[in-house]
């Protein structure tokens, strides 16, 4: 090869480089062979514990869920795995058809207009959204109502500090509020009142941004319903495992108004010269590639590969599967609700509120609890006042499908022991 | 070919999957619920059995083209292949099962092998520290440029003004501008290399920092890039290294020493992690000391072999993603650290770059050279020379399609008109680059003696050159509200909503 070059040694093709540059090595160990690499990287796993699935009652944003065999078996099929943002169409519908139907469940769960292709996380989503709201109507405060994920706020406030914005937490919404963001359940699982927070946005002439649990949207009125603007959300419950935190994948939808300032990628339908339907990445002159420092967003990869998880999810369950779902983690969250504020000294901070299948309970001695739990092998409920002081004592329990009724009884008797 | 969507195949009769059912005694939600927090309707969602689902996905399958079946000379974006070793390390229970807010005593393997990669990282790209929590490079830019602001700010300057050349991808003037910088463009000289002149007279006591990728979008190494960074240095700007191509040169030299001061990385170009179709990677960014107060919080630490989260970082810009980053990705790319070695990665990137100035060679008298060799893992040629014939450097893509190779970056960057980038890789072999280059003969060939069968490529695919005018204007039309065809998303055909009231 070097001789069909031109050239007598790699060298010559590195003559570009200041000689100061150039190294020697890099300071690291030499390669090793498979069976070293998988003993090495197992090494490391088994250094973490991994606590069963059923005895899981921990959330705060990432949870268990049971995820069928299929979304594995699609997702690791390497021609999707494998395969490049979808620039050359026609080499890519595949790809591109996965997410225009991704785009339809999420438009459909959400009941709103239309979905982008991915975003990275629930929390870079809540974000991209205020930015949308800013842009829209050119003022420069979102509100947070309520218990919203405490780190999606830190990362709306890391955002926002680049434009400009500001991160009000409570209170009313002004004539300088871009956007009103409330989360539906909130970070502790309880619901707030959509239709009241959407209307005093409006009223304000602010956006209503709902982030939402896409299972819950089984069960619950859709932002689409009670006219939130903008719905977002972290869709690792479709199908994704937990991984310590990611790769999962954030969601948006809006209302048709507001679909080009929507950020990121979206694909939609177009037409060969014989009239065949195909799939095309649509309405690109909003991305950072044509736009530039002029784009709504500087997204470019995004999470394709976690949408198409979350869109096998959807299909798989269907609209009565999803139902399920959610109907029986919201009974099994319920009756164990009941039984953990029969407990001495166990009380809801908030009685009056109504929940899914995460909820909190004030507990006397919170850490030593959790640390009880832990030694019989249980990952039990989440400290929320590592994040407002207010609820010290508080932590947040959450069952699903996973947590059968014999988990439910082993919890107790390990808080009764 | 082409296949239904799951929606048009769905059929009302299929029964929902068997689910376990609730088995302990608890309320429905509409006992307890109050009824305008209900949904009123399912939502539409299609209604497949298992064979019908897998059917329809194997078939989409079939319609991609793929790094594991094609060639994928794809320029800026270092499709090589994703050893499979990867995936099975990532979906180790030891790590897909960690619940991320789970204690640190219990999650220490995992500490560990952030660590140990972004020890790795610093090493292979010469910085004191990196953050590993963005989750692709253009997270990772934002991530360096609020860093550098943080920097400038806490030494009570005003540096209002990011420099971009203009060769760079669209990423880098986006992320700036999302950062609240304004944007100045830099002229790339005669040689594809940043015009010094032109930086001189950009640079100025508002340059917060100068973007850069070296070697640059055109494959070419900025030659005189100590001089570039002592210039901007001089003016208290700092140098940010966008890592896009960074495959060019591991164990060759390093963005370090040469003077930058913020290095963004792509695992999914350089280490591996697959595409996904467009996602999830992972941006991490590294930096020098004087940026180490300014990372994103939280950091992991290692004292006396014990890891831990630091939170308690003052100067942080904060959080830019929930958690820890893509950690999934993390381990696909520290296994393929690990599996490659030092001496593995230095020999990746002589292959790349030996594989780049070999597959130039065979096409240069095909395609125009708009600029000098040598080139480093990637280089960019021109279709210039087929205008005359009336061929695009589009028709050259399309008719590579039908050729079974997945076509080159064509129209970038911006400033070669009729561009045709191509970065084969390390990973391909002679074999495979003497066919493409003889696909490049033949449609550069049928160029000039049939053009029009150029244009009507591809005909062995699933669909042909899709009508994205027209598709434009119909979503126009929709988003006008003058159309009830939705074009970005499935809609029931009217009169047939979701059957029934929940």
């Amino acid at each position: 090869m070097l001789e069909t070059i031109g050239v007598r040694s790699m060298s010559d093709l590195l003559v570009d480089i200041p000689q100061s540059l150039r190294l020697e090595s890099l300071q690291l160990p030499d390669g090793l062979s498979e069976f070293e690499t998988m003993a090495h990287v197992s090494d490391l796993a088994a250094r973490n514990r991994v606590y069963p699935d059923r005895l899981t009652f921990r959330g705060g944003g990432v949870y268990r869920r049971f995820i069928p065999a299929a979304v594995a078996a699609v997702t690791s099929k390497p021609e999707f795995y494998t395969a490049y943002t979808p620039y050359q169409a026609e080499a890519s519908q595949g790809t591109l058809q996965a997410i225009f139907e991704y785009q339809s469940l999420i438009a459909e769960l959400t009941a709103l207009d239309v979905s982008n292709a991915s975003l990275y996380d629930g929390a870079t989503a809540v974000a991209e959204a205020a930015m949308m709201a800013h842009v829209h109507n050119g003022r420069n405060e979102v509100l947070v109502s309520g218990y919203v994920h405490p780190e999606y706020v830190q990362v709306l406030r890391a955002f926002g500090e680049g434009r400009g914005i500001k991160v009000r937490k409570d209170g009313e919404p002004n004539k300088k509020t871009a956007a009103v963001i409330f989360q539906q359940p909130d970070f502790l699982g309880l619901l707030v009142d959509p239709r009241a927070l959407t209307a005093a946005a409006h009223d304000a002439g602010a956006l209503a941004i709902a982030c939402v649990d896409p299972i819950s949207l089984a069960i619950l009125a859709p932002p689409g319903e009670y006219g939130a603007d903008i719905a977002v959300g972290e869709g690792q419950q479709l199908g994704l495992a937990p991984s310590f935190g990611g790769p999962h994948v954030g969601f948006i939808a809006c209302r048709k108004e507001l679909v080009r300032k929507l950020p990121g990628r979206l694909v939609g339908t177009a037409h060969d010269a014989q009239g065949r339907r195909g799939f095309v990445l649509a309405l690109a002159a909003r991305e950072q590639h044509i736009r530039r420092e002029k784009a709504t967003s500087n997204i470019c990869t995004n999470h394709s590969l976690c949408a198409l998880a979350a869109a096998v999810y959807l299909t798989y369950m269907g609209p009565y599967g999803l139902r399920q779902v959610a109907e029986v983690s919201f009974k099994r969250a319920h009756n164990l609700a009941e039984r953990l504020t029969a407990l001495p000294g166990w009380e809801p901070p908030f009685p009056e509120r109504q929940f899914l299948n995460e909820f909190p309970v004030r507990v006397p001695k919170a850490p030593a609890v959790v640390r009880r739990l832990a030694r019989k092998g249980i990952l039990g409920g989440l400290e929320v006042s590592r994040w407002f002081r207010e609820l010290k004592g508080v932590l947040t329990f959450t069952c699903t499908e996973v947590n059968d009724a014999r988990a439910l009884d082993e919890l107790l008797e390990a808080l009764a022991s | 070919m082409t296949e239904p969507l799951s929606f048009e195949l769905s059929r009302p009769a299929v029964d929902p999957p068997r689910l376990p059912e609730a088995d302990v005694a608890g309320p429905n939600p509409s006992d307890v619920l109050p009824r305008e927090a209900l949904r009123s309707r399912p939502p539409g969602l299609p209604r497949l059995s298992e064979p019908e689902i897998m059917r329809h996905y194997s078939r989409m399958a079939s319609l991609n083209y793929s790094i594991s079946e094609n060639f994928y000379p794809l320029g800026s974006c270092t499709m090589k292949y994703n050893p499979v070793l990867n995936e099975a390390a990532a979906a180790l229970p030891g790590f897909a099962g960690l619940h991320p807010y789970q204690d640190e005593d219990t999650v220490q393997g995992a500490l560990e092998l952030m660590w140990r990669l972004e020890r790795a990282l610093c090493a292979i790209v010469g910085v004191d520290r990196v953050t590993l929590q963005p989750a692709a490079g253009a997270h990772g830019e934002w991530t360096a440029l609020r860093m550098i602001a943080a920097f400038h700010h806490s030494r009570k300057e005003t540096r209002t003004e990011v420099l971009v050349p203009d060769s760079a991808h669209g990423t880098n003037p986006a992320s700036a501008a999302l950062s609240g910088f304004h944007v100045v463009e830099v002229k790339s000289g005669l040689d594809g290399r940043i015009s010094l002149a032109d930086l001189e007279s950009k640079l100025s006591p508002q340059t917060a920092a100068l973007m850069l990728t070296n070697p640059n979008t055109l494959g070419l190494f900025e030659r005189e890039i100590l001089d570039i960074a002592e210039m901007v240095h001089a003016t208290g700007a700092m140098l940010y290294y966008d890592g896009a191509n960074l495959n060019a040169f591991m164990g060759i030299c390093r963005p370090g020493d040469m003077g930058f001061d913020a290095v963004h990385m792509n695992l999914h170009k350089t280490f591996t992690t697959p595409h996904g179709g467009g996602g999830p990677g992972a941006g991490p960014v590294g930096v020098k000391a004087e940026l180490v107060p300014f990372l994103p919080s939280p950091t992991v630490e290692r004292a006396n072999g014990h890891l831990t989260l630091d939170y308690k970082r003052p100067q942080s810009i904060g959080r830019v993603r929930s958690f820890y980053g893509n950690f999934g990705m993390l381990v696909r790319a520290y296994t393929y650290i690990l599996a490659m070695g030092g001496d593995g990665l230095s020999q990746a990137s002589q292959d790349a770059v030996l594989s780049a100035n070999y597959l130039r060679k065979l096409v240069e008298g095909d395609l125009e050279m708009p600029h000098d060799g040598p080139c480093m893992h990637e280089f960019v040629a021109s279709a210039h020379n087929l205008h005359e014939n009336g061929v695009r450097a589009l028709d050259v893509a399309k008719a590579l399609l039908d050729r079974q190779f997945y076509a080159p970056t064509v129209y970038f960057p911006l400033v070669v008109p009729e561009a045709i980038m191509v970065e084969p890789t390390e990973t391909e072999s002679k074999a495979t680059l003497d066919s493409f280059a003889q696909a490049i003969k033949e449609i550069v060939a049928q160029a000039r003696t049939d053009p029009q069968g150029l244009h009507d490529e591809p005909k062995n695919l699933p669909v042909g050159r899709l009508d994205e005018v027209t598709a434009a204007r119909r979503i126009n039309a929709y988003l006008q509200g003058q159309s009830e065809d939705p074009i970005l998303g499935w809609k029931a055909p009217s009169g047939n909503p979701s059957e029934e009231v929940c």
